[in-house]
Order: C-alpha cells, then sequence, then structure tokens
C-alpha cells in the first residue's frame, strides 16, 4: 500500500476519535449538569454551568486539540503522483 | 432606510465584484487546463481560503438570522444545539483527508462525481444518480437561499422584492460566471471576514446594551427559567432530538458535495492543515456568538414574533446606522458565500459530470469554456425567475437538500475511501436507500412525531450504511486496489 494512505488512514482514526471525545465531553456537561433544577445552577463568567463547560470551555479545548494535533501529530505529505513531485 | 446602512453594504459589494475581474484574469492566465481552473481554483487554495470557504459554504442564512432567531425564541438549548457544528469544521477535512486529496489527484478528479466514477469502476447509474441528485437538490436549496437574499435586502433597504432579488442575484451572478471557482473561494474569504467581524462587534454591543452578561441571565430567568436550562423555552428539547443533530449539522456533512469538493482542492498538506486550525476556531467564535446573541437579544429587545428579523432589528436598534451596516452585511455575505458555491457546483454537474462524460466526450476546450460560462449564467438565471415565486415543488424539494444528501452520499465517499470491498452496487443501494428513506420519514415524522425523538436524518444514514455494506458484500464482492 502507498506509505501515504497509512498517514491519511490514521489520521482518518483521529478525526473520529476526537469527534467522539468532543461529544462526550458536549453531552456529559449539558446533560450532566443542566438535568438539575433551574435554582441550583451556578453561573460562571454570567453563563449557567453546564453551558459555560460544555460549550465554551469545550470549544476551547477542542481547539487547543487541533492546534496541538496540527502542529505536532499530522504529518505532510506530497499529494502529486509518487515521483511526479515538483 | 438610512443611507448610512446601505453604504457599507455597496462597498462590500463592490470589493467582491473587484475579486470576481482578478479571478477571470487569474482564469486566463492559467495553463492547467480550464475545467480545473474553472471549476476547482487549479487546486491551488492555501489555508487561510480553504479554512474560509468551507465555513462560509456551510455556514448560510441560518447561522446568522434563522439560527440566532431560534436561539431568541427557546433559549440555550438552541445555542446547545448549534455548537454541534464545531466539529464539521475539523472533521471534514479530517475524514476526507489527505487520501481523498491523493486520489482526486491520481484520478485527475475535478468534481466529487468524478471521484466517485472512477472509484465505482466507470458505474454510469452511480455517475447519473449523483449528478441527478446534486442537480435536483442543490438547484432547490440554492433559490430557497436565494430568495433569503432577496428578503434581507428587502429588509435593509425598503426595495421591492424585485428589485432586491435582482440586485442579489447579479451580483453572485457577475463573479461566479467570470471567476469561477476561485472567485467563489476568495470571495467566500472576504465574505468570511465579515461574518466574523459583524459578529464580534454585535455581540459586544448586545451584551453592553443587556447590561452585562450576568444581567441578562436574571432577566431571562425572571421571564422563564427554561430559557437557561438545555431543554428549550417550553422544555420539549430532548437530549435525544439536539444529540442527533452531530449528525445532521456535524459529521453528517461529510457526505455533502459542496464541502466534499472543497476537500480536493487545496494545494498541499501544509493548507490543510492551517485551515484545520483556522476553521474550527471561525466555526466555532461564529456559532457560539451569533447564537448568544440571538438569547441576549431577548431582554434588549422582547416580543419579536419572526425568528428571522431578530438579528437586523436588534442590530439596527443597538448600533449607530454605519456600524450596523456593517453588521448586516454578514448574513447577506453568510448567504452569499453558500449560493455561490453551490451554483458552481451544480454548473459543473452539469458540464463535467454529465455533458463530458455522457453527451460529447470530445469537446474542444473552447467550446467547454463557451459551456462552462454560458451553464452557469444560464443557472443563474433560472434561479432568479423561480425565485421570484418559488413553486411548491421548489419548496418541498428544499426540505432534503441537506439531509438528504448526506444520507445519500456519506457512505458511497467514506467508505469508497477507506473500505476496499464498496462496490457500485453498495453505491447505487446506498444512495436510494438514503433518499428515499430519508423522504419517507420526513412524512412519518411529519405525521406522527419524530420517531425514537430523533431528528429525520439519523435513521436513513444508518440504513444506507447497512445497505452499502450489505450490497457490497452480497453482489460480485470484490477488493478494489487504491
Amino acid at each position: 500500500m502507498d506509505p501515504r494512505f497509512k498517514i491519511a488512514h490514521r489520521e482518518a482514526l483521529i478525526g473520529v476519535a476526537l469527534a467522539i471525545v468532543h461529544f462526550i465531553w458536549w453531552f456529559g456537561f449539558a446533560y450532566g449538569l443542566g438535568s438539575k433544577p433551574v435554582e441550583e445552577y451556578s453561573y460562571i463568567l454570567g453563563f449557567p454551568d453546564w453551558f459555560f463547560y460544555s460549550c465554551i470551555v469545550g470549544f476551547i479545548l477542542v481547539a487547543i486539540t487541533v492546534i496541538i494535533l496540527v502542529k505536532f501529530v499530522l504529518k505532510d505529505v506530497s499529494l502529486e503522483e509518487e515521483g511526479d513531485e515538483q | 432606510m438610512n443611507i448610512q446602512v446601505i453604504i457599507p453594504m455597496v462597498i462590500f459589494l463592490a470589493i467582491i465584484f473587484f475579486i470576481g475581474f482578478w479571478s477571470s484574469k487569474k482564469l486566463e492566465a492559467s495553463t492547467g487546463g480550464f475545467l480545473q481552473e474553472y471549476f476547482l481554483g487549479g487546486r491551488e487554495l492555501g489555508g487561510f481560503v480553504l479554512a474560509m470557504t468551507m465555513v462560509a459554504t456551510y455556514g448560510s442564512a441560518s447561522s446568522f438570522l434563522g439560527g440566532p432567531g431560534t436561539a431568541y425564541t427557546m433559549g440555550f438549548g438552541w445555542v446547545l444545539l448549534a455548537m454541534t457544528q464545531v466539529v464539521t469544521s475539523y472533521f471534514v477535512l479530517l475524514i476526507l483527508g489527505k487520501k481523498f486529496a491523493i486520489l482526486a489527484r491520481k484520478y485527475n478528479a475535478i468534481t466529487l462525481i468524478d471521484f466517485l466514477k472512477v472509484r465505482y469502476n466507470d458505474s454510469k447509474a452511480v455517475v447519473l444518480l449523483a449528478a441527478a441528485s446534486i442537480i435536483i437538490f442543490l438547484f432547490s436549496a440554492m433559490t430557497a437561499q436565494w430568495v433569503g437574499g432577496g428578503r434581507l435586502i428587502e429588509s435593509l433597504t425598503g426595495l421591492k422584492y424585485t428589485t432586491a432579488l435582482f440586485i442579489f442575484a447579479v451580483s453572485v451572478l457577475v463573479y461566479v460566471v467570470i471567476g469561477g471557482f476561485r472567485a467563489v473561494a476568495v470571495t467566500d474569504a472576504v465574505q468570511g471576514g465579515v461574518m466574523v467581524i459583524g459578529t464580534l462587534i454585535l455581540l459586544i454591543a448586545v451584551i453592553i446594551a443587556g447590561g452585562g452578561v450576568p444581567n441578562i441571565m436574571q432577566d431571562l430567568l425572571n421571564e422563564n427559567p427554561n430559557l437557561v436550562t438545555p431543554y428549550g423555552n417550553e422544555g420539549n428539547l430532548s437530549a435525544a432530538y439536539v444529540s442527533s443533530f452531530w449528525i445532521l449539522v456535524g459529521v453528517g456533512v461529510v457526505g455533502l458535495p459542496q464541502m466534499a469538493v472543497r476537500a480536493m482542492s487545496y494545494k498541499n498538506t501544509r493548507s490543510m492543515h492551517r485551515a484545520l486550525v483556522i476553521g474550527t476556531l471561525v466555526t466555532g467564535f461564529i456559532m457560539l456568538n451569533m447564537h448568544l446573541i440571538g438569547i441576549f437579544a431577548r431582554p434588549v429587545m422582547p416580543g419579536i414574533e419572526v425568528a428571522d428579523t431578530v438579528i437586523p432589528l436588534v442590530a439596527l436598534k443597538i448600533l449607530p446606522a454605519w456600524l450596523a451596516g456593517i453588521v448586516l452585511a454578514a448574513p447577506l455575505a453568510a448567504i452569499m458565500s453558500t449560493v455561490d458555491s453551490l451554483l458552481i457546483l451544480v454548473s459543473s454537474s452539469i458540464v463535467k459530470d454529465v455533458y463530458i462524460n455522457y453527451i460529447n466526450p470530445n469537446a474542444t476546450e473552447k467550446k467547454v469554456k463557451t459551456l462552462s460560462f454560458g451553464v452557469t449564467a444560464i443557472l443563474g438565471s433560472i434561479v432568479f425567475l423561480l425565485a421570484l415565486n418559488p413553486p411548491e415543488l421548489l419548496i418541498f424539494l428544499n426540505l432534503f437538500a441537506f439531509g438528504g444528501l448526506e444520507a445519500a452520499f456519506i457512505w458511497p465517499i467514506v467508505l469508497g475511501l477507506y473500505w476496499s470491498y464498496g462496490n457500485k452496487y453498495g453505491a447505487i443501494a446506498s444512495m436510494i436507500t438514503g433518499i428515499v428513506s430519508y423522504i419517507a420519514l420526513h412524512f412519518y415524522n411529519l405525521a406522527y412525531g419524530n420517531l425514537f425523538d430523533l431528528h429525520t436524518v439519523v435513521i436513513p444514514v444508518v440504513l444506507s450504511l447497512i445497505a452499502y455494506v450489505t450490497f457490497s458484500l452480497l453482489i460480485n464482492k470484490t477488493k478494489y486496489i487504491y
């Protein structure tokens, strides 16, 4: 198999894994904290806690993860035909 | 209507036109073949433009008007739902990723269907089925967006709908027809920038107008505590329903042809890596903040009945006119950047996938060129005429444009890329199952309420997966060598 495909397959699996973790984080905080009675909500920077963790912190963590992936994990490959590099 | 609101929009349109002319110069100077240049921008997109064109193509009227308007009514539950879109920004590029870009070059594919054609051994059924779905559904989606663009200009300028639609149509048509995909992508980058700036200005203004976030939250709690829960203003947003948007507007977006074609347009893997970062940041920023603006607008300006008018009304109320003009260029930009991509995509399907594949494979470069300009212009004109008075059938088809196409294309694309045993029988079965079950379930859900409390898209995506795998294994099982 084309060695570039090994890299591509690995990175696609990373994408699936990130989406699964992202979903668990998003769902866990939203419905974990958000299912309490409204009177018991606490507020962070003005936002209800479930929303703050699920959507705001969740987004920031995902963005940081993507930056780390791009900087340290994803590999540059040539997209052209092998032996046809420019 | 205030002339100060209109001036920023006119400047915005002028910049867009300029990019169109610049791109057409590039088109004339290109050496890589007209088709690749016109429909794929010569595969030269850099990271920033790639990220922005993905965000802008995907972010449409609903991100700037309908979505925030619904958040205004339903509260934080709808923002939670909107945030499922952050996943698209990295998922599409990581999943299609390098393999799609490498194979697209190897197959010399210019459209998504070119890719499917080679992958599924020149199956005429796959090509025609795919082309028909793209042309029918995206044509309808495009018309719906044009109506939105016309209505927006109408409401901002006070012009008559026909005149407003005409201005919108001419603006889009000029740069798309002469500049092709490159013009679409680069104007998308500008439009994406306008969307970010507009979002930021309006967010700050609405927080100030509401007296700070804690204050706004108190107002919402006093009005209806349900607004700050994840369950919607009447407690009717279930976790299952909201989660199914992870498929509709999240991971399922991989199956949308207008997104997939972008994943073969970038120059090199460095562009793709940059686009991952920029795309994630920009999507998250816009989706989070636009929908928050929708909620925050509630105490600031209570009692708005029509969801789509929340953002324009609030902007005009709390901002100086010229600033409101800049902010309201954002939804206009969002609509334009969606329709331009659909227009060039539908045009490429007609010219490349149908005409060159099956009607006249030996067409000369000159003929292809005339035809590409011509088809794009004629398509645009037809859409304009239809948008004047949209027929029922179009409105009906538009309902399936998003989820239906996802259910049709997701597995032929994704499993076509990664599963060697996927074959044309699987692809055909998957596309038919996806679309038919989507339409059938749509009617069931309308009549009896959502099956299993899920959005319509979920079950057809599962069924089309089963169809793909079953038919690939049952009929003519062969291993595909990439």
